[in-house]
């Protein structure tokens, strides 16, 4: 269930009383619904589902995430295994 | 009714001159008369002149071909929501799509015929539009568009528009390109990025409401594939075993077709598939795989080794091919079956496209 | 940032370096539960089962709402859909699953107006624009279409849209994950949590399941590194007989997920008793509109008729989504049930578990595929 996509937010505005963005996934525009992310700025990465921004990626966190995958790769070439 | 019995005055009585209806289609421009004549004159006449056309009888003769060539024919239906889209239109899309058909039989097209189904209330400059667009696809593909017919239905009963087109080629008798000749070794050669029709024709649809500037593929491959022919010549044949463009369905179906007419298995690197970033995004989004998605201006080519940088130099010299790799080749385990061996290193079975291609949610 | 978040997460360097930490890691077998639709479709598309060690046993989930809507809503459905007023709209795999009769494609060949929409917003929008039409929207869906299925009532509501409605069969995951772990004949030994569920609503509900049945959970997202983190994870606490939950996918699950979507949706929805296809009820699985919002439901705006539902009974779904069976293991796998003629739901999303097995993996020659 939910695919969602991270896409990057280009631009806010209202409509209907509601917080709208147009987002930008990957070279894609569409708008989604930001009013659960109330935080969100122009900038900001959100995953998009059916419409409607769920949250604010961290990018903090992305690049933490990743650093640690990282961390194996470099772990295994300073100590090479049997295999 | 008080009136009844005053006398007529027939000085002021005039049958009212029927309207010439050149703003849009309706009923009376199929019904063969006055309406259709004017309508072939103003729209048709105007754009597609060529003798043969000219002869305006029931048929077309055409001239005699040499022996050494056998005729190659094709039809194919144009029915398409939107009838413009990125890149192209219907009108462009009809000519492309039998012109593709009979260059990847190996022939050269090149006549066609058009038959048009019209839906009452057409706006003729809309019309009008579409037949141009054939006949600069038709001009571009060096095909002459040498019979035609249009039929008017109700209000209702088409899609605006309905073309269907035909189109006759010549083949040399020695070339032998068949869906059946791939051979455990060959290579696959992908003219270009996957996907761009089936997407820019999904974001014109509006439904989805995502925009970007994709663009159709749709064009003629008749001279990038000539071009590929000639380079692929060798003494034993040529060098190219299969050709087959990958539309409805996309290139995962188009493999499996040829994969079990040929009897053999196929293993696709997806690291070499050429597509674009933006249909990568758009497939994400919506939950659909670039593998089966529409193109109408891509050819896949099934090569023996030997030939295969030739042939895929002559494809990317073509401006419709800059972008062609090699993208896999054909085994011989697993025959029928289309491999795809994933980035991270992993294979997965590759399969047909069942039923309509719906946008998950979830 | 754009193309790190896309592909950094697909990394091949990094990915072969995370199979082999599990291979490291893992001395006996292991079945895993991946609850998520998603996730069982990137397994599938990226291989990533064949990838693992044979020790890790994936288990498929039930969590593709498509899959497990009750065969009485889709036929309600179906029933809406063909009257002449409406325009039924629906997220696109939905039009592909069987009612008893038929399907909504079927529906549209008919006649009826049935149409595609990518979100619930989309469909108010076709409702503001047909003022004279009802306008049905499929509401189905886990947390994660909640939201969105929510404010489009607040926002009907708010614009005075009355011809708009929703046909709801929201499922919820905790219970659905205690249903499998009170089965008798359960085999899930650690569960992968979907990651977009959590994202809405966090991942304290999964601390007390963890807790009481020793199981661990960890939150995982869908790309391929996020999957083998996932797995690596949870075989981790297996290895080492621990049951904590463990969040690896925090650039988007907080504890607390979003604390503003879950207000929506207590506002406009009240837990129910929900009937899952292929499983049955599960007592407090679902979310209904609250009274407030009664007249924009569906079923009680449409007078539907009971209809008496009737399933293939070759289909083993049930057995399927509840991990019992795999989809190999049913005797009209791949024969009398494909995609194109699907017998039961897992057949026909192509999140469902039998239809990704069809898709990518049908007849290679072990089913498993490991180290080809």
């Amino acid at each position: 269930m939910c695919l969602g996509v991270p896409g990057k937010i280009v631009e806010i505005y209202e409509a209907n009383g509601l917080a709208m963005g147009k987002i930008d996934f990957g070279g894609v525009l569409r708008e989604a619904c930001l009013t659960y992310v109330p935080e969100a700025k122009v900038g900001d990465y959100v995953l998009v589902h059916v419409g409607f921004a769920l949250n604010v990626i961290s990018e903090e966190e992305a690049n933490e995430t990743l650093a640690l995958l990282n961390e194996i790769v470099n772990l295994e070439e300073e100590l090479p295994t049997q295999d | 009714m008080s009136d009844e019995n005053q006398p007529i005055d027939f000085l002021g009585a005039y049958c009212p001159l029927p309207l010439t209806h050149s703003e849009q289609i309706v009923i009376g421009h199929g019904s063969g008369g006055r309406l259709t004549y004017d309508l072939i004159q103003s729209v048709f006449a105007t754009h597609l002149t060529n003798p043969l056309l000219e002869q305006g009888d029931d048929g077309v003769a055409l001239p005699p071909i040499d022996p050494e060539f056998e005729i190659v024919v094709s039809t194919d239906s144009h029915v398409i929501s939107p009838i413009f889209f990125p890149g192209g239109d219907i009108g462009k899309l009809a000519v492309c799509g039998t012109v593709n058909d009979l260059a990847v039989m190996g022939a050269k097209p090149l006549y066609l015929t058009a038959g048009f189904i019209l839906e009452e209330g057409l706006p003729v400059d809309v019309l009008e539009f579409i037949v141009s667009s054939m006949a600069k696809s038709a001009e571009e593909a060096g095909v002459a568009i040498v019979a035609g017919d249009t039929k008017v239905v109700e209000r209702g009963k088409g899609d605006g528009i309905f073309i269907n087109t035909s189109g006759v080629g010549i083949r040399p008798r020695s070339l032998h390109i068949s869906g059946r000749n791939a051979k455990v070794g060959d290579r696959i050669i992908l003219s270009g990025p996957l996907g761009e029709h089936g997407v820019a024709v999904l974001q014109a649809r509006g439904d989805l409401g995502f925009l970007s500037d994709l663009q159709s593929d749709v064009a003629p491959l008749n001279h990038l594939i000539a071009g590929a022919l000639e380079a692929g010549m060798q003494d034993r044949g040529n060098a190219i075993h299969t050709m087959r463009d990958p539309t409805r369905g996309g290139l995962a179906t188009t493999l499996n077709e040829i994969a079990r007419q040929s009897n053999v298995g196929i293993v696709i690197n997806e690291a070499e598939i050429p597509i674009q970033e933006t249909v990568i995004s758009v497939c994400e989004m919506l939950g659909f795989d670039p593998l089966y998605m529409a193109n109408e201006g891509k050819c896949v080519f099934i090569v023996d080794p030997e030939g295969t940088d030739r042939v895929l130099k002559a494809i990317r010299a073509d401006k419709y091919g800059s972008k062609a790799r090699v993208i896999g080749e054909v085994v011989s385990d697993h025959p029928q079956k289309v491999l795809l061996k994933t980035m991270i290193g992993s294979t997965r079975l590759v399969d047909m496209l069942s039923g309509e291609l719906l946008p998950r949610i979830c | 940032m754009d193309t790190k978040l896309r592909y950094g997460f697909r990394d091949t360097k990094l990915v072969q370096a995370k199979v082999r930490q599990i291979q490291k890691l893992v001395t006996r077998p292991w079945a895993i539960m991946e609850i998520c639709g998603g996730q069982t479709h990137s397994i599938k598309k990226f291989g990533l089962d064949q990838l693992l060690p044979p020790e890790i046993e994936f288990i498929h989930g039930p969590g593709c709402p498509v899959c497990v809507t009750s065969l009485e809503l889709i036929d309600k459905a179906l029933q809406i859909a063909a009257l002449p007023n409406v325009i039924f709209t629906s997220y696109g795999d939905m039009l592909r699953v069987p009612g008893s009769k038929g399907d909504l494609f079927s529906v549209k060949a008919n006649g009826g107006d049935v149409r595609v929409v990518y979100s619930p917003l989309d469909s108010l929008k076709i409702a503001q624009e047909n003022p004279r039409k009802e306008v049905v929207f499929f509401a189905i869906g886990f947390e994660t279409t909640a939201p969105a299925n929510a404010m489009s009532v607040l926002q009907a509501e708010a614009m005075r849209i009355d011809n708009f409605s929703l046909l709801v069969s929201h499922v919820c995951v905790p219970p659905a994950m205690r249903a499998i772990l009170n089965s008798p004949s359960n085999r899930v030994q650690g569960f992968l949590a979907a990651g977009h569920v959590c994202t809405v609503m966090g991942y304290w509900e999964y601390i007390p399941i963890a807790e009481e049945y020793r199981v661990p959970i960890v939150v995982t997202g869908f790309e391929p590194l996020d999957i083998l983190e996932g797995v690596y994870r949870v075989v981790r606490q297996l290895e080492g007989g621990t049951h904590e939950v463990e969040n690896a996918y925090s650039r988007l699950v907080t504890y607390e997920g979003n604390r503003a979507a879950q207000k929506v949706i207590q506002q406009v929805f009240e837990v129910c008793d929900r009937k899952w296809r292929g499983i049955g009820t599960i007592p407090k699985s679902g979310w209904k509109l609250r009274d407030a919002y009664l007249k924009f439901d569906a079923e009680h705006r449409f007078d539907t008729q009971a209809i008496e539902t009737q399933e293939s009974p070759l289909c083993i779904a049930g057995l399927v989504l509840q991990g019992l069976k795999k989809p190999y293991e049913c005797s009209a796998f791949g024969t009398l049930c494909t995609p194109q003629n699907p017998l039961g739901a897992t057949m026909v999303s192509s999140e469902g578990a039998c239809a990704a097995y069809y898709l990518y993996s049908r007849n290679l020659e072990s089913p498993k595929m490991n180290h080809v």
